[in-house]
């Protein structure tokens, strides 16, 4: 019974709290001209003083994104993006970039304390978790950076990346996500301003968890980080992912890329709550959450972890994968993603196995409320050659109200008969008997309803790191707010 | 843009030829005249799909892009039809030779059945069917639909008498090329079985060896507290393209039975999209394809809970040899205030080679709340830990093998509410797995080693 008790507190420690993200930091910035050409990405470039391969490499992109058509098969639906209406740079403006976290401005620390994300070291409980808190197109500070160091472990933002560690960034950028792989990728490519690198050597476990924050702030700003992971052979790393942004009553982009390369015996866990400002209950406002995330298994028994709990932005397009290439590969993903009011999620994974002896699992909770539609979309593929290989998939989808929508789109391909694919999907509503009974002990409908969805979505939410499972349970509460009775 | 450098390519053959063999005027008067014209102009905006078009990223039609098609003749002596229709019942058949309605081969008078040319009642300002022919034509895209009436010629309406019992009925397709050039086909019926009716149909098509295009179109209509069992047989032969399209309503009450059996030609996909449109209705969508050689056998389904309190249900399965492929699309939908949908569907398929394939998308579109909707997937080779079993009592691999897969099949077959159809698949069945077995005899161990 304690972890019932648990959590009703949690939800009533959330009761008349909506999006309490949705505050704006007053600080002066930095921006490049309004408008997206050539001379946008030139700038950007020398902004990071970039070296000259990777202007060419952004520019290539740039050129590429130009002759794309922007997709349209997924089941969302919003106006034409102005893509020249936007600002690709923003940054906090700063004298001189600040060698200690003394010398980061102490609005953006504020801004961070108020979200919960201790960027002081001394405060944290002993070395938990390492934070890289990236603000609008720049990473302002990278905790626990020499402790890490002493275990081997580079973990800056991605501009620090290419000019400490321009080997690395070189031979694994792009080398999961392709430039020219979808439309959103490739503009990424094209003006990528921050994001987080993580290279963890051979037979390393990382001390720590990594995370990173990301936190859009600047008004017309578009929000493209790109995220790079590379577990050497036989090293461990867990990396942890949060997102907000203000509450404002126009749509931004955020369009990121993350490239995780897993070799011989590596495991990554990487793990989301993204908890975008969604929009008002009228659809106005909220973040377009358009997402390339891609894992290369690339070694014998490497193994990568997908979790994520997808609560917020207006319009989420995601689709985390594994490529699953080297033998005994292993790859999952557990998803949690819930709408509501006039949210659209079209989420899911991909799982493409290659190597033998591969082996993947999927499990998806959708819960649609209000007027929302979410749909899951995935693809198992098995290609000749991935003998022995397995997959289970698991999709289950809860509506809660008659106004809203929830969809399973699964492609199944196999091309191998000792491959062994199973797929299973459900579809139903929140039953009144156990409404019923939690009414009956005198827990109110929408405390009943938080509670019964988080046992819908256990599954998923007990793979989540600590830190994050006790935000997770907390964010299935408020999202559902207003959607019953 | 760099995509229109790949799409201004020659014209296909396929579409080239076909403009060469259209002509407005024929069979069914002015109304007739209309329609085709319509078709063709449907036809030519859909265009011939391609696996970038996403209702066929599975199904590869090149081989029929770039075949130069010529019509079927419309008289075909009736000598030559004969031997295709050994098999079925002289007593209770209906038969459409080249898409023509042959009363001269088919059961006259067959009680409760009216059995009318579709041309005949076109000609006759019979507005009903015409609205019928004009609805499915702007119905979704569907480009094979379009092409069937671009070229609509005799075709058929059966219409059953509200409350009759009518037993079971055949409906013969039978596609003859008056020579060695590659010829095509286009059936089309349209079935009305009023309130209350009972019936089964089995619909089959049969034809020879040699290149056949053949685009059959079936507009099925059940009515209130109606049954209708529609068993479809696909055996045609090996250089066949047959693409189906079966439209149905379920009214009120009424149940829908349909169960495929497809086992021949080159490239089978029967698309069907039923309707629920009356509370308390019932669709039944199952079937079984058994493919081999380069055989592409495709079953794309949408099942459309338009109203609350309804129920549907589909067991597809497969058994795929050689470089067989199988693709399974099949969609539930539930409108908005479609309440208390019982909804369920379930994709199996059986790899039996290394280079077989199944491709399957089991979709569900859910916009009511008090609904139960489920579907399942799965693809791979037979279980070894059953074969293991098998052969611990003593079986060899090849009889532990052959029995697993003949159980696997056919009890999907039990799907089939009508006994004496499901003997008659049941044999089907039976045969192509021993003259399968018996193709590979001597690497039967293959998959069990």
């Amino acid at each position: 019974m304690a972890a019932v008790e648990e959590t009703l507190q949690q939800i009533r420690s959330v009761t008349n709290e909506r999006y309490k993200y949705g505050f704006v930091t007053d600080i002066e910035q930095e921006t490049a001209p309004k408008g997206l050409d050539e001379s946008t990405i030139a700038f950007i470039s020398a902004k990071k003083e970039e070296p000259a391969w990777l202007l060419d490499w952004r520019l290539k992109a740039f050129r590429r994104w130009q002759e794309m058509p922007e997709p349209n098969w997924a089941k969302v639906s919003f106006p034409p993006i102005d893509y020249q209406d936007a600002y690709y740079y923003a940054a906090p403006k700063q004298k001189v970039a600040p060698n200690s976290l003394d010398e980061v401005d102490p609005e953006l620390l504020r801004t961070y304390e108020k979200l919960g994300i201790p960027l002081d070291e001394q405060k944290v409980l002993a070395g938990v978790v390492a934070v890289d808190a990236v603000f609008d197109s720049v990473s302002v500070a990278t905790t626990f950076k020499a402790k890490l160091a002493e275990a081997g472990v580079i973990f800056c933002s991605i501009s620090e990346a290419v000019r400490e560690h321009p080997d690395l960034v070189r031979k694994y950028l792009g080398s999961v996500v392709p430039t020219s792989d979808n439309y959103f990728a490739a503009l990424n490519s094209a003006v990528f301003t921050d994001g987080s690198f993580v290279y963890v050597p051979p037979g390393v476990r990382c001390p720590m968890e990594l995370s990173t924050y990301f936190r859009i702030n600047a008004q017309n700003t578009g929000q493209f980080e790109r995220t790079l992971i590379i577990a050497d052979a036989g090293s461990y790393v867990s990396y942890l992912e949060g997102c907000t942004a203000p509450q404002r009553d126009e749509n931004q982009l955020h369009a990121a890329v993350v490239e995780l390369v897993a070799l011989d015996d590596a495991e990554i866990k990487y793990s989301t709550v993204q908890n975008w400002y969604p929009g008002d209950e009228n659809g106005v406002g909220g973040i377009y959450n358009f997402v390339t995330k891609r894992a290369a298994c690339r070694g014998r028994n490497s193994k990568v972890s997908w979790t994520q709990v997808e609560t917020g932005s207006a319009i989420t397009w995601k689709y985390p994968s594994c490529i699953l290439q080297g033998e005994n590969s292993v790859g999952e993903f557990y998803s949690v993603a819930i709408t509501n009011n006039r949210q659209q999620a079209d989420t899911g994974t991909k799982m493409i196995h290659i190597g033998r002896n591969t082996r993947s699992r999927i499990i998806s909770k959708g819960i649609s409320a209000g007027r929302s539609d979410n749909t899951y979309r995935g693809l198992v593929r098995m290609l000749p050659g991935a003998d022995n290989a397995r997959n289970f998939t698991q999709c289950d989808s809860l509506l809660i109200g008659d106004q809203c929508g929830a969809h399973t789109v699964p492609y199944i391909e196999s091309r191998t008969p000792t491959g062994q694919v199973e797929h299973e999907a459900t579809t139903s509503k929140v039953s009144e008997d156990q409404l019923f009974y939690c009414r009956q002990r005198g827990i109110d409908e929408e405390e009943a309803l938080a509670l019964i969805v988080n046992g819908f979505c256990r599954e998923v939410l007990q793979v989540l790191p600590m830190e994050f499972a006790v935000e997770a349970q907390k964010l299935v509460g408020i999202s559902l707010e207003g959607s019953v009775g | 843009m760099a995509t229109n450098a790949t799409m201004t390519v020659e014209e296909p053959a396929a579409i080239a030829a076909g403009r060469a063999a259209f002509r407005a005027d024929g069979p069914g008067g002015a109304a007739a005249a209309r329609l085709r014209q319509q078709g063709l102009d449907r036809f030519t905006a859909l265009g011939l799909p391609t696996r970038r078009t996403e209702a066929w990223r599975y199904t590869d039609l090149r081989d029929v892009a770039r075949t130069a098609w010529t019509l079927a003749p419309a008289a075909v002596d009736p000598a030559q039809a004969a031997p295709w229709l050994a098999d079925t019942d002289a007593d209770r058949r209906l038969v459409l030779v080249n898409g023509r309605f042959r009363p001269d081969l088919s059961t006259p008078d067959l009680p409760g059945v009216t059995a009318t040319p579709l041309d005949g009642l076109l000609a006759d300002g019979d507005g009903a069917a015409a609205a019928v022919l004009d609805e499915a034509l702007t119905s979704g895209e569907r480009p094979f639909l379009a092409l069937n009436t671009a070229f609509l010629d005799g075709g058929l309406v059966v219409r059953l008498a509200p409350g009759a019992t009518v037993g079971r009925l055949e409906i013969v397709c039978l596609t003859l090329p008056g020579g060695d050039a590659p010829a095509m086909s286009h059936p089309r019926l349209i079935i009305e079985a009023g309130d209350g009716a009972d019936a089964t149909l089995v619909e089959r098509h049969v034809g020879p060896a040699g290149p056949i295009l053949t685009t059959p179109v079936l507009q099925i209509t059940v009515g209130a507290g109606a049954r209708l069992g529609h068993y479809k047989l696909q055996r045609e032969g090996g250089e066949t393209s047959h693409l189906a399209t079966v439209l149905v309503q379920v009214a009120r009450d009424a149940v829908y039975d349909g169960f495929m059996l497809s086992t021949g030609g080159a490239v089978a996909r029967t698309e069907v999209a039923a309707v629920l449109t009356g509370r308390g209705g019932e669709c039944r969508l199952s079937g079984t394809y058994l493919g081999r050689g380069r055989q592409v056998l495709d079953t794309t389904t949408v099942v459309r809970h338009a109203v609350p309190d309804c129920r549907s249900r589909q067991v597809i399965k497969g058994v795929l040899d050689d470089q067989a492929r199988g693709v399974f699309q099949g969609r539930i939908e539930v409108a908005r205030d479609a309440q208390r949908t019982d909804g369920y569907q379930m994709n199996r398929a059986l790899l039996l080679s290394p280079q077989a394939e199944i491709d399957s998308k089991p979709e569900l579109e859910i916009f009511a709340d008090d609904v139960k909707c489920s579907h399942g997937a799965t693809a791979g080779e037979l279980d070894a830990e059953a074969l293991f079993y098998l052969r611990s009592r003593g079986l060899d691999a090849e009889r532990a093998r052959a029995l697993l897969i003949e159980a696997f099949v056919v009890e999907v077959l039990d799907e089939i509410a009508d006994d004496a159809v499901r003997q008659h698949f049941t044999e089907i069945v039976t045969d192509w797995l021993a003259a399968d077995r018996a193709d590979h005899g001597a690497t039967a161990e293959r998959g069990a080693a």
